[in-house]
């Protein structure tokens, strides 16, 4: 009897999990099998196989420049970041405590304020600029870049703030007793064990960077600068391109093959310690 | 003594950062203070917190902040409680023996995070669309559930996973049932998860206007859409004064957060001594 329940109980608990996984994959793998589809609706009748969707992701210049200017401003500003908020963690890190909190807490104030009134502050910064300041400046690619990096560096902190925390402080101390400067004691000793926490805030900056729709989608005026989501904010609007089921499939694709790669190498060595 | 002088204290490091958040952080909110608190003619006035207070005389008080708030309120509500109620299970499960091992399928829920949200988005709607499902209220609910899921699971996931299992075991051994053992030592063991799932959900649904947009219809908006849409139409001191009542608000909601977290961590630990 007790066995039977127990089976029952795991019975239900697998099906909990495949239902929600059911409702959270279908979505996307009827897109990429509908790529390669005639079919006007995604989960309608299939009509006949094509990879015109493909041909045409290739052609649509707006497409291509969106996914450009996505990657582009998410390399750069995820780059910037990591190099700002390494710096910061480690300022922070070696702060006395009261000056410490208040920093940690001035850099938490993008992380948990409203997106768009962080998006509205960083418009309305342009605005008094150009209008009250009288500065010629506008809305640029550059600007998305700069709000990009500000608005990633704080989670950049959170990655390697907890690495720093772990660090032996006799190592750095060592190299300083053996007549390494500081700067050279900062690169050739801190440096190199922040490395992994440098890549994984470096990972998380440019996925958010990649995700962000407010804060672009209220900077990018005047400029014509379109990205990935604001791209198909607009074609869902419109009414769908069907380029963008070939986008979604060679993006899943690309999420896929660096997440297996990234597991695998660190299955690979993990094994070889 | 000696020593003490030699600890290097490179607080240096952290001054750019500190520049860029000044620069970049703190002006662009005191901007939305300057913004909301000057009138037409330039100078210091209340009239736009008067509009959105008091109205015009032309148009209704309450559409301009009460109707939009309250909308906001109850569909991050709405959203919220039940991605909690879809979560909670799933994070116990996959918490609970034999998947507790299985971290393949812990994976799986977060892999649509690194997929941009609105091509998770454009899939979701357009099985909708095929299935018949009209834009409005349950669609947007719906799209704000598949979109925060994975912010949800994990806080949850991670407290139960990390759970000292002694405490359930204990309970069951001092004769507690199944459903009194959750109710009495996981649940209130699981709160600080639950209160960092729903604050991963509730605020950030205020300024989602790209799903509202999207899957909602006329009826259907959060107050991120109606601050868009103030500076969109160049009326810079209706949308401050509306980002400043937000930017109110948000400090609440993580007054709240905080308040509720140090509550319910205080509570085990005070039983324990």
């Amino acid at each position: 009897m007790n066995k039977t329940s127990s089976r029952v109980y795991l019975a239900i608990r697998w099906a909990i999990l495949v239902t929600v996984l059911l409702f959270i994959y279908l979505p996307l793998i009827m897109v990429i099998v509908y790529s390669f589809s005639t079919s006007k609706s995604i989960g309608g009748a299939f009509g006949d196989f094509t990879t015109g969707h493909y041909a045409r992701f290739f052609e649509n210049e707006a497409l291509l420049t969106a996914l450009k200017n996505t990657l582009i401003i998410g390399v750069v500003s995820a780059t910037l970041a990591t190099l700002l908020g390494t710096t910061a963690a480690i300022g922070i890190h070696y702060m006395k405590r009261k000056l410490r909190s208040a920093v940690d807490t001035a850099s938490q104030i993008t992380v948990v304020n409203a997106e768009i009134v962080t998006a509205m502050g960083f418009f309305l910064f342009i605005i008094f600029l150009r209008d009250t300041v009288q500065v010629p400046i506008s809305f640029s690619f550059a600007w998305l870049i700069i709000t990009h990096t500000v608005i990633t560096t704080p989670y950049v902190i959170l990655t390697v703030s907890p690495r720093l925390k772990q660090l032996n402080p006799n190592l750095l101390e060592a190299a300083m007793d053996l007549g390494a400067g500081k700067m050279r004691s900062l690169f050739t000793v801190m440096l190199p064990q922040l490395a992994g926490a440098m890549v994984s805030g470096f990972a998380l900056a440019f996925t958010l960077s990649l995700d962000d729709f407010v804060v672009t989608s209220v900077n990018n005026l005047d400029t014509g600068v379109t990205t990935i989501s604001t791209y198909v904010y607009d074609g869902l609007k419109r009414g769908f391109p069907n380029e963008i089921r070939a986008l979604s499939t060679i993006i899943f694709a690309v999420v896929l093959v660096a997440l297996v790669g990234y597991n695998v190498a660190k299955a690979k060595k993990g094994s070889k310690k | 003594m000696k020593r003490k002088a030699k600890v290097f204290r490179p607080t240096v490091f952290a001054f750019p950062y500190l520049a860029v958040t000044l620069v970049f952080v703190i002006v662009p909110l005191l901007l939305i203070l300057v913004y909301a608190f000057r009138g037409q003619d330039g100078n210091f006035s209340l009239e736009n917190f008067r509009l959105i207070f008091c109205g015009d005389g032309v148009n209704d008080a309450k559409d301009f902040l009460v109707r939009p708030l309250l909308k906001t309120l109850g569909i991050a509500a709405v959203s919220t409680a039940i991605c909690l109620l879809i979560a909670y299970p799933v994070a116990y499960v996959l918490s609970s023996q034999p998947f507790r091992k299985m971290t393949v399928i812990a994976l799986l829920f977060v892999v649509p995070m690194w997929i941009n949200f609105m091509l998770r988005i454009f899939a979701l709607k357009s099985i909708l669309d095929t299935l018949g499902m009209e834009n409005g209220y349950w669609m947007a609910v719906i799209g704000m559930v598949y979109d925060f899921f994975p912010y949800m699971l994990l806080p949850i996931y991670t407290v139960l996973a990390n759970m000292d299992k002694s405490y359930v075991e204990a309970s069951r051994d001092l004769g507690a049932n199944p459903v009194r053992t959750f109710c009495k030592v996981t649940l209130p063991l699981s709160l600080p998860g639950i209160i960092s799932g729903i604050s991963m959900m509730f605020m950030p649904i205020f300024s989602s206007y790209a799903i509202t947009g999207t899957m909602g219809d006329n009826h259907t908006s959060v107050i991120g859409s109606e601050i868009y849409s103030a500076f969109h139409y160049y009326e810079y001191g209706h949308g401050a004064a509306l980002s400043f009542v937000l930017l109110i608000i948000v400090l609440f909601v993580v007054w709240l957060g905080n308040f509720l977290t140090r509550r319910s961590q205080k509570a085990p630990k005070g039983g324990k001594a």
